[in-house]
């Protein structure tokens, strides 16, 4: 009894210092990030099989958080990389020349809007999140309110007071569904779904995710949000359908970088070329519908059919080019008239 | 480190042979005052002004005047927040002040039973993370609340929500003032009173609430300006209705425009001038109550209003302990509203955060690093203030930036931090990342009411103390070390234990600076709320409770100690 202890403690000794001397020969890469807390432990492993010689450690907010921490740090950048974050994000951090301009091997093969289509190649495209209805039909039911098959649809009286949507001035989620319905309305048509949307809205929410989760709570019949935040409380027991409308849905991606002046430049570009093989999108395929290597499908549970069909036709660079002037135009129609309703 | 010299000169200077220093003792109490005043530039004004100097820059930094501030003030909903802001803390704090004197005045002068128990109940908000509140209080009044009939068809998601959530916030703040105020005072006043046969109202009136003003005015302005500067609540509770802190949260996190950001900080700096001014008006007025040769007041059995304040006590406890009490229960809750089912599950933090209960540890050792340094710097820097009479203008300037950090959100004091501390130029910068910077920006962040509290303990202390030692040619150091510390214990424990438990909760200023190894356990409160899993959210935010509450009951236990020891002498 008492060898067999002693034989596994030696064990546990050897295979520990073995741990620790690996461990010395790897590069720590720190890389600022918004994935999701349950993605960072496979995207780490992912990774670290890969490139061997990396330790990633991660630094992970909510998108906004981290863009202003990353953006605050300009002048003595602290990461290495950046994965996983919002490309208007990386754009931003390119209009400040923060990125490295690198193009990972195998990056020509991935669609047409998982790349910068002109200029030095700064940022790659990973996968798309996509900006749903959250449906909370045990609600609906009690208040005899019908599914809504349409934008239009969240404008009907019944509706009243009953949606949520994040704020765009505070939410990347909530901009990209102003500027989804502004590209594939028309500008005028676009604001004036807005302003009968803005009748029933009963709060513009803080966060991208969270009026998904008033839907799932019941606290709301119906939150516009992230596909991916309502997968997921439906997987976890919330009796929620998530609706594409059927004019079509505004839509984000999810993105990486090298950060300019790394000291770790020869090892975020080996990092950099995974994250463009069909490895890695195989695991971004396991939270997002759409990714960016062609070939690679995989439907997360309780994630809605034929989202990619349902992608409108986006230009990210229109939505970094008018943010200003939509989010002024937006504060002048809606904020103005701050009366809160329930 | 600059308050361990403070600490070690005060150590030294203890030492029975004060006579032969060669730096006389203005000398010390200048150099003190100094070192202080230039701690404090560089933990508070310099962050701040490297953050706040924003606000004449462009995005690309260079210098454009008050183009900013045009701007701003042009912008048609400024005047709605500014106006839902102050109507906002002006009634929070209407309701707050009355409460917390009220309660302080039973903790105090009443012979209330269970005094330690109704005192760390109230506190009780303090030991936990502000979004608790958030979560318990629509659990409870949101549209599908048990209580949600109570609200007579209003919702929790405005105003309601927010003065609801501000009062339980604020309520322990500006009870730890009161109770500091309150606790001292001359029993011979009340004998005096007595024996000319003042009725009560009378001798509350005249004799209890002029010694308690300092206190009452303090938490007036502390309340006040937390309620103003909290951006935690009106982002999860606050529906439609802005205020300037989310103002300012959508500026910074919504749009990364640190200039306009900053706009809305220095107009978020108003109320904490002001109180600082008024501040100093009533503090030219106010005596010190517990002159050399007072008696301590034991307060008399007075049967009927101790079973009043008991029952006013129970019920305002009651109220915040079921308030956080639905949160904890939550916490064991499978999928609310919808699965009830009891579970252990949420407390496997493993499923939820990658580091699993990490952040706890990192959270638990910062704030013990924080309450120690902090009250440390904090104790000594206020005595140096009130006491020595040396450098009026340091003092006066010290005493300034002692104030300044409550009349400034959280994000602002975080986004300071990052821009001073982390500027390739910075000596310091190495410090960015570690658990210093984190433990350094805590102090800095919950300097005021810290301050505030060793302020009104020492006010409260008289002055001939410290002409006694002087005519026995005993340096002002020695008294402090011999007199001063012991005297006020109970207050520089409550200034720990505060230290500590905001140390534990906060989240506005370090979720711009923990590191990856520094994760914080109230960061991965807002992470794991944000990722919609509530449930585990309210799990480690009662883990944080259960340990405040642990800290503050080890407090208690430490005062009887000390009090059995140290403030024998008072009792007749």
């Amino acid at each position: 009894m008492r060898s067999w202890i002693t034989a596994a403690l030696t064990a546990g000794l050897v295979c520990g210092l073995a741990g620790a001397a690996a461990a010395q020969t790897k590069t720590r890469l720190t890389i600022y990030t918004a994935l999701e807390n349950d993605q960072l432990a496979p995207f780490k492993r992912s990774i670290e099989t890969k490139v061997p010689e990396a330790e990633v450690v991660w630094v992970r907010d909510s998108t906004g958080v981290i863009t202003a921490r990353f953006m605050a740090e300009k002048d003595n950048p602290r990461a290495d990389m950046v994965l996983g974050l919002a490309a208007s994000s990386l754009l931003v951090f390119d209009k400040a020349g923060l990125l490295e301009d690198y193009k990972p091997a195998g990056v020509d093969q991935l669609k047409d809007t998982f790349r910068p289509t002109k200029g030095p190649h700064t940022w790659t495209g990973m996968d798309a999140f996509l900006g749903v209805v959250c449906f909370n039909t045990a609600e609906a039911a009690k208040d005899k309110i019908a599914a809504p098959g349409s934008w239009a649809d969240l404008t009907k009286p019944e509706f009243r007071g009953k949606v949520v949507m994040p704020h765009p001035a505070s939410s990347g989620t909530g901009y990209l569904m102003v500027a989804g319905w502004l590209q594939s309305m028309g500008e005028e048509k676009g604001w004036a779904f807005m302003d009968g949307l803005h009748a029933n809205i009963a709060s513009y929410l803080h966060s991208g995710s969270a009026p998904c989760v008033q839907a799932a709570r019941g606290e709301r019949v119906a939150g516009l949000a992230l596909d991916m935040r309502g997968a997921s409380e439906k997987s976890k027991g919330a009796p929620i359908d998530v609706i594409l409308p059927k004019e079509g849905v505004g839509w984000e991606e999810e993105a990486f970088g090298i950060v300019k002046g790394t000291k770790n430049l020869a090892l975020a570009k080996k990092v950099a070329d995974w994250g463009a093989t069909r490895e890695a999108n195989e695991l971004y395929s396991k939270t997002y519908a759409i990714v960016a290597y062609p070939g690679v499908e995989n439907t997360p549970p309780n994630y809605p059919a034929g989202a990619e069909k349902a992608m409108i036709k986006n230009d990210l660079g229109w939505m970094a080019e008018n943010r200003e002037r939509v989010l002024a135009e937006w504060s002048k129609r809606y904020e103005a008239k701050a009366a809160p309703k329930n | 480190m600059a308050e361990a010299v403070a600490g070690g000169a005060i150590l030294t200077g203890a030492a029975p042979h004060p006579r032969r220093m060669s730096l006389s003792e203005a000398a010390v109490a200048r150099l003190l005052i100094l070192l202080l005043v230039a701690l404090l530039l560089g933990i508070i004004a310099l962050p701040l002004a490297s953050l706040l100097s924003k606000s004449v820059e462009d995005g690309s930094g260079a210098f454009v005047g008050l183009r900013n501030f045009a701007t701003y003030f042009s912008t048609p909903t400024l005047v709605a927040s500014l106006f839902n802001s102050v109507a906002v803390a002006a009634l929070a704090t209407a309701i707050v002040v009355p409460l917390a004197f009220t309660y302080a005045y039973a903790l105090t002068r009443s012979r209330m039973r269970l005094k330690g128990l109704f005192y760390a109940a109230a506190l009780l908000p303090v030991f936990a993370p502000s979004l608790l509140a958030a979560i318990s209080l629509t659990y409870i009044f949101g549209n599908q609340g048990f209580l949600r009939g109570a609200l007579f068809g209003n919702s929790i998601y405005g105003p309601i929500g927010i003065v609801i959530a501000e009062i339980l916030y604020a309520l322990p703040h500006a009870l730890v003032i009161n109770v500091a105020a309150l606790a001292l005072a001359d029993g011979r006043l009340y004998e005096a009173a007595e024996a000319l046969g003042t009725r009560p109202a009378r001798v509350f009136r005249t004799v209890t609430l002029p010694g308690a003003r300092y206190g009452l005015i303090s938490s007036a302005f502390v309340v006040f300006t937390l309620v103003v500067t909290d951006f935690g609540i009106p982002k999860v509770i606050g529906g439609q209705f802005n205020v300037l802190a989310t103002d300012a949260y959508k500026q910074v996190v919504g749009q990364q425009n640190f200039p306009m950001g900053a706009v809305v900080g220095i107009v978020l700096l108003a109320p904490a001038i002001l109180a600082f001014l008024v501040e100093r008006t009533v503090q030219r007025r106010q005596v010190a109550l517990l002159s050399a040769r007072a008696v301590p007041l034991e307060p008399k059995r007075r049967p009927l209003a101790d079973s009043l304040l008991t029952v006013f006590c129970g019920l305002v406890a009651g109220t915040v302990i079921g308030t956080y009490g639905v949160a904890v229960w939550a916490s064991f809750i499978t999928y609310w509203p919808y699965n009830l089912t009891p579970t252990l599950a949420n407390y496997d933090f493993e499923r939820f955060e990658p580091s699993g209960w990490d952040p706890y540890w990192t959270s638990l050792k910062m704030a013990a690093l924080t309450a120690l340094l902090g009250t440390g710097l904090v104790f000594t820097g206020a005595y140096l203030i009130e006491k020595t009479k040396q450098f009026g203008a340091g003092r006066f300037f010290a005493q300034f930036l002692a104030m300044l950090p409550m009349a400034v959100p959280g994000l602002v004091i975080g986004l300071g931090y990052v821009f001073f501390f982390n500027a390739p130029s910075n000596p310091l910068n190495w410090l960015y990342g570690t658990l210093a910077i984190l433990v350094i920006n805590s102090v800095a962040h919950f300097y005021t009411v810290a301050h505030m509290t060793a302020t009104t303990a020492l006010k409260n202390l008289d002055g001939e103390f410290e002409a006694v030692s002087a005519s026995l040619k005993i340096p002002f150091w020695v008294t402090f070390a011999r007199v001063t510390v012991p005297i006020s214990m109970p207050a520089i424990l409550d200034i720990a234990v505060y230290l500590f438990v905001n140390g534990m909760t906060t989240v506005s200023a370090v979720i711009f600076l923990y590191g990856a190894e520094t994760k914080l356990a109230s960061v991965a409160i807002v992470h794991m709320d944000e990722a919609g899993t509530t449930s585990a959210a309210a799990a480690m935010a009662s883990a944080i409770v259960l340990t405040a509450i642990g800290a503050k009951l080890a407090q208690l236990g430490l005062s009887r100690f000390v009090f059995a020891r140290l403030q024998r002498w008072r009792v007749r």
